[in-house]
């Protein structure tokens, strides 16, 4: 085999793992859309939320120091303890079904019934007010992330790889690992939406909220439920990001990414979602790869928007969607 | 309740309060009364100042031309419309305003004169998730002890069967109901109200739009219901023929307002419903 191909494999097993991210990240989307046809705006800030106050609770950062330096004059900073990652992971997980439940009763409950349009907006705000939020809790410098996820090149993928092709394969296991956590939460809520009283409520309520009802289903219920579930992959999008990166503002940006991903898979359809993040991963890496030195590189910030918009134009109904035909 | 029971010329139940009806079932107490009930949507009054009751065991119609107010009251009762004014007593008590799942667990199930069903799902699983109420499981149960929920699931299962076996619906079962004949959609939707085994079942136009055979189906089906499982029945119909074969005793609306109430016989010799029918009668 040449050599470029193992490049080209290479780049698309790069490309998929990172793609298993935007699959989650979608996902986040998608479950909020579904039960309450709201396009949540704020999903990628959660994730920054998210991120920043498991930051804060591991590192024992006192919240709002700031705010509460700048009234009383003291120079607090840091309680000077050091929380266990699983413990951070657990309470930052609490906050967050304390921040869906918050949603539901101060924003989603008083705009029942609104035009989607009118929720939409409701997000951007929801989205502006969080980020700086999390600012005003945790501090807006650049954080490092560390929850003893495995960094650096797998060595055994690359000898491995190497022993069977005569080429060993680049991969970093921080990639590895978040698509590992990524296939089992898809997995996990997969099973909780087929086969939990819970998920079956979910799935009445996405599928005709009249009927749900009078089957004896609690929308508010559904609703902080599904928010808290879209809080908890935020938090999962947020640590495998964060750990990557760093935890800073542009972190909120992978939700740009996940657009292209509902574009192309539908704003409905979980499989949509799933499968739609893998090709636009794989997709944008390989374009890069091999087109982008030809036209000047940096294609990852357009590329999949333009992949997105060939297939709208010619599936408008996504992936896995049915064919809408209009009747007249 | 003895002037009752001579209206309707049936015996005095043994029990002392409703009667048995001339083919043996009883009809017994009160369960669900409204009282001095009006409701308004802007400047239109749906339902003006509208009581009646309805007795456990009954089959209690509602009829009346289109825009009468018939769906708006099984609305009111099912907690999907909160009137004005008036107050529903379940069960000898009053009942504060609640939310249509508040209802729906109290036992009263309903369906819909336009249908709703989850359109994404099989026919199974719409009548499945219309036991979501008795279902007992919570999250963490479920996440610990998967085999007692996969024993409450079989249960559950089996119930289902059963009903799809006494809707004669065994072949549609695997159908996406999206895909059934509209007919069979109600039946279905019939088949999802009957999961919840509710003490307290209404109808709103069940037959609405079914041919003849279809309409003869149904009104088996519902007859059937109310015999074998005691089921309280509310039905909204708009069609003379079929309410005068089904029910036990009819409240009759027109423009909101209650124009009627009796025995099929009564109701339909009382100059004013015939008054009110007249001119929709071709409807
Ligand atoms: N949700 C609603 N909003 C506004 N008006 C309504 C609503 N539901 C019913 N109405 C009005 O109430 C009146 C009674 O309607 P409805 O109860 O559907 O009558 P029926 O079921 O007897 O045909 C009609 O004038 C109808 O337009
Ligand atoms: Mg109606």
């Amino acid at each position: 085999m040449p050599e470029q191909f193992y490049f080209a494999l290479e780049v698309a097993l790069n490309g998929l793992l990172t793609g298993v991210m935007y699959s989650l990240v979608a996902l986040g989307f998608v479950l909020i859309y579904k039960s309450s046809e709201i396009f949540n705006y704020a999903q990628g800030v959660m994730a920054l939320f998210a991120a920043l106050t498991l930051v804060g609770l591991q590192t024992g950062q006192v919240p709002f120091a700031e705010l509460i330096n700048a009234i009383f004059g003291t120079h607090l900073s840091h309680f000077g303890w050091q929380l266990p990652p699983l413990v951070a992971i657990v309470l930052t997980a609490a906050v967050m079904v304390l921040f869906a439940f918050l949603v539901e009763r101060l924003i989603l409950r008083h705009l029942v019934g609104q035009e989607p349009i009118i929720l939409f907006m409701a997000t951007i705000g929801l989205a502006y007010f969080l980020e700086g939020f999390g600012d005003l809790m945790w501090g807006s410098e650049i954080k490092k992330l560390d929850i003893g996820l495995p960094q650096g090149i797998s060595e055994t993928v690359e000898s491995l790889t190497g022993k069977w092709f005569g080429y060993g394969l680049f991969i970093d296991k921080l990639d590895i690992a978040a698509a590992v956590v990524a296939g089992i939460l898809v997995t996990v809520l997969t099973l909780f939406s087929q086969y939990t009283k819970q998920g079956r409520a979910l799935r009445a309520v996405a599928d005709d909220h009249q009927a749900a009802l009078s089957v004896g289903i609690s929308l508010r219920f559904i609703w902080v439920l599904v928010w808290s579930i879209a809080g908890f992959i935020a938090l999962v999008a947020g640590v495998m990001w964060g750990a990557k990166s760093g935890v800073q503002f542009s972190l909120s940006l992978i939700a740009l990414k996940a657009l292209p991903v509902l574009m192309l898979g539908g704003f409905t359809s979980i499989p949509g979602a799933i499968v739609g993040g893998l090709i636009i991963g794989v997709g944008e890496k390989l374009f890069e790869f091999w087109v982008g030195p030809l036209i000047g590189g940096a294609t990852e910030n357009w590329f999949a928007y333009v992949l997105a918009l060939i297939f709208l134009v010619f599936r408008p109904q996504g992936l896995f969607g049915e064919k809408i035909i209009e009747r007249v | 309740m003895t002037s009752e029971a001579i209206t309707h010329g049936g015996a005095m139940n043994p029990e002392g309060d409703g009667w048995v009806t001339p083919d043996g079932r009883h009809i017994g107490p009160v369960v669900l009364e409204v009282k001095n009930i009006t409701l308004r949507f802007g400047g239109v009054t749906a339902i003006k100042d509208i009581s009646f009751d309805i007795r456990e065991g009954e089959i209690r119609a509602i009829i009346g031309p289109n825009g009468a107010g018939k769906s708006s009251m099984l609305n009111v009762i099912s907690g999907f419309y909160h009137p004005q004014e008036g107050e529903i007593w379940f069960r000898g008590q009053k009942r504060p305003p609640m939310k249509p799942f508040q209802v729906a667990r109290q036992g009263i199930a309903r369906t819909f004169q336009n249908i709703a069903l989850f359109k994404g799902m099989s026919v199974l699983d719409n009548i499945m998730t219309g036991r979501i109420t008795l279902m007992r499981s919570n999250m963490v149960d479920e996440a610990i002890w998967w085999g007692r929920a996969e024993r409450e699931e079989l249960a559950h299962r089996e119930a289902v069967e059963k009903i799809i076996d006494f809707l004669e619906i065994q072949h549609i079962r695997r159908t996406p109901v999206s895909r059934l004949p509209y007919g069979l959609q109600k039946r279905v939707e019939l088949a999802r109200a009957l999961a919840a085994e509710p003490k307290l079942l209404l109808l709103d136009e069940p037959m609405a739009g079914m041919n003849v055979e279809e309409k003869e189906d149904m009104s088996r089906f519902i007859l059937d219901v109310n015999d074998e499982f005691g089921t309280t029945i509310v039905l909204i119909e708009h069609d003379m023929g079929v309410v005068m074969d089904l029910s036990d005793r009819v409240v009759v609306m027109d423009y909101g307002k209650k124009i009627g109430d009796g025995p099929p016989d009564e109701v339909r010799n009382d100059p004013q419903v015939i008054a009110a029918y007249l001119g929709v009668s071709h409807e």
